[in-house]
């Protein structure tokens, strides 16, 4: 074969390639998010297994915070923190702004299976706290709503059982960590097996509110200093 | 009795002589001495504690010595290794660290590899790299270091096993593999290449990941960059010496600086450890450094691996790479492989078709980066980098051995295809999940 034909035929098996390129690739958070989609569900509304949560409209400073911890080592799940560790602050700030822009419907509750009276001892745990245990009400942060409190609490509705967990299950074991004073953790060691039994079944099923956005602020002061609440 | 009493005395003979000889290698090792200039009378100077500064960037110092979260130089990274885990020391100057430590004890650490105390370091810190570093550079690093905030974090001991921690294990490998010695120009060389390796062999230790480690750790010395497996992590760090690997020495000069600056360059990015390396280290490089480090490693003799033989061919396993591929792949890498391009032009999502991750004798980075997804690092020069995200929730070992063949055998490639098997073990030398 001649070598201008060789040459005209490489060029044109490098052409398809050359013209599907036509399309660019847009320049925005929600292409770049289609990394964390992949396990969070589409747009973030969390996988269908229960398991990676949710993120469309959580505050924002709550999710920077958890990027940081994944990347910090202050939450230990592999994927997660290699995935961030190459990312910087200010990237993984509008990430996080990113998502909790969302606001995107809510998937139906789950509906429990605990017997009245232990269903009614977690929503007097979630409403009251216990102060004899120096247990705060989960409404004193988490919002009257249960929906969160801008701009660093986030919410405990919409969320799966197995999740909400697992989730106090690390915080137990020190596997999830927040900056200190590391209130939830104190919280967690102290609720009972059957306390988180019954709060997870509790919240699990909650329909969202009409109003399922985070309050805008904490109604009072938070019960307890907590590192996870600073800037 | 008389018939015992020989063999005893043989035996009593022979001990005797192996602890002279392990006392005798322990006393050369802990003694090693050379030429040693003495220490700069300026170390302390302001200018030096800035030098310091720069050559701890260089060196990347922080990226080992520092634990996930923790304070900086605090030192508490685990760093796994064939032989068991070694915790990085606390290099501040608290009395838990370097508190206290003159230059000279400093330049027996980075020199000879040795404790202010006499005891050997685990080669995990690379000396063979330091060891190369002048005394005008060690001083400086000294003077920046005993200028930080003192750190009170506790030395955590090495889990290593028996009996590969102790100090005669250490001096045996140290005979066998150290020689200390400050970098001496190549006359054959000019000055930017000399400079280029003596950053590249020195303090930015690019052997100590891509080294060919034989069974005991040991390698070809600083400007060994065949490549290797890197322990624990699951990454192989690619040879420097063959193009088909991680050579560049056919890249034009320009992609090599960016890649080492911002971790990104014309469709290639720095991925796991190299870009932590990019961040912790080659993104400060000033631009004189950078045309350096980049002049050497272009002019790095070319090599070419040995190629493994792949799996045998499997048809079957190929089509269900390829429907993988058009499922999970080809919205982001192109039908043909060929990659998405941002508005400006730039590689948003790299070309398949060509790539050196997807073609390198070891499908082990190929596999890592299927399984675990990954950003190339946010640099100045690239901050807002696009991703991939993890498949290891959606492929299963079966799967990411037919994607990975599929992807070493389409496009032009001709790399070989990948089982079931070599997934298995590839996982099993990545102990960290």
């Amino acid at each position: 074969m001649p070598t201008l034909l060789r040459i005209a035929l490489a060029a044109t098996l490098f052409m398809p390639a050359a013209a599907s390129l036509a399309e660019p690739v847009p320049d925005t958070l929600a292409q770049r998010a289609l990394a964390c989609t992949g396990c969070h569900g589409k747009q973030g509304r969390a996988a269908p297994d229960g398991y990676y949560p949710r993120l469309a409209g959580k505050p924002a400073r709550y999710l920077h915070h958890q990027l940081l911890n994944f990347r910090d080592g202050r939450r230990d799940y592999g994927l997660m923190s290699e995935l961030v560790a190459p990312l910087s602050d200010a990237y993984l700030k509008e990430l996080a702004g990113y998502f909790a822009s969302l606001d995107l419907p809510y998937p139906p509750p789950q509906p429990a299976t605990l017997p009245a009276p232990e269903l009614a001892r977690a929503e007097q745990l979630i409403l009251q706290g216990d102060a004899g245990r120096q247990l705060p009400a989960c409404t004193a942060c988490h919002g009257e709503r249960l929906t969160g409190t801008q701009p660093a609490v986030p919410g405990l509705l919409g969320l799966s059982r197995d999740y909400l967990n697992g989730q106090l299950g690390a915080w137990r074991s020190g596997q999830r960590r927040a900056h200190a004073p590391d209130c939830m953790a104190r919280i967690a060691k102290t609720l009972t097996d059957a306390d988180i039994h019954a709060l997870t079944q509790y919240l699990a099923a909650q329909p969202m509110p009409a109003d399922p956005h985070p309050a805008d602020a904490l109604a009072a002061p938070a019960p307890m200093r907590c590192g996870g609440l600073t800037p | 009795m008389k018939r015992l009493l020989v063999p005893l005395m043989a035996l009593t003979a022979l001990a005797g002589l192996a602890a002279m000889a392990a006392w005798g290698l322990l006393a050369w090792q802990r003694g090693l001495s050379d030429a040693t200039p003495p220490a700069a009378l300026s170390a302390a100077a302001p200018a030096s504690v800035a030098r310091g500064a720069y050559l701890a960037a260089i060196g990347n110092c922080a990226g080992c010595h520092t634990a996930r979260g923790g304070a900086a130089l605090a030192g508490g990274r685990p760093i796994p290794t064939p032989f068991g885990t070694v915790f990085s020391s606390n290099l501040t100057p608290d009395a838990a660290g370097l508190g206290g430590w003159s230059a000279d004890d400093f330049w027996g650490a980075l020199h000879f590899g040795r404790s202010r105390d006499g005891r050997l370091l685990v080669p995990a810190h690379p000396l063979t790299n330091t060891t190369l570093v002048t005394r005008e550079d060690a001083d400086a690093l000294h003077a920046w270091l005993q200028a930080q905030p003192p750190q009170p974090a506790p030395r955590r001991a090495h889990e290593l096993r028996w009996p590969f921690g102790t100090q005669l294990a250490l001096a045996a490998w140290r005979a066998l593999n150290f020689r200390p010695g400050v970098y001496q120009p190549d006359p054959t060389h000019d000055a930017t290449w000399n400079r280029g390796a003596y950053l590249s062999q020195g303090l930015a230790h690019c052997s100590a990941c891509h080294a060919r480690r034989d069974a005991l750790a040991g390698d070809g010395g600083p400007a060994d960059f065949r490549g290797g497996l890197l322990t624990g992590l699951g990454w192989v760090a690619p040879s420097l010496l063959d193009p088909a690997e991680a050579g560049v020495q056919r890249w034009p000069a320009d992609d090599v600086q960016r890649l080492l600056r911002d971790g990104h360059a014309n469709g290639h990015s720095a991925q796991g450890p190299m870009a932590e390396v990019v961040l912790g280290s080659t993104a400060a490089l000033n631009d004189a450094d950078l045309a350096a480090m980049t002049a050497y490693l272009q002019a790095l003799p070319v090599q070419a691996v040995t190629r493994p033989t792949g799996a045998d061919p499997a048809p079957r396993r190929r089509e269900r790479g390829a429907a993988l591929y058009r499922d999970h792949c080809a919205a982001c890498h192109g039908a043909q492989g060929e990659g998405r391009l941002d508005a400006s032009g730039a590689q948003a999502y790299p070309a398949l078709a060509g790539s050196r991750m997807v073609t390198q004798a070891s499908p082990a980075n190929l596999l890592r980066v299927i399984e675990r997804g990954g950003f190339g690092p946010a640099t100045p020069g690239h901050p807002r980098p696009y991703g991939m995200p993890p498949f290891a929730g959606v492929l299963d070992a079966q799967d990411l051995a037919a994607l990975a063949s599929h992807l070493r055998e389409s496009f032009g490639h001709h790399a070989g295809e990948v089982d079931t098997v070599e997934v298995l073990r590839w996982r099993a030398a990545t102990t960290r999940r």
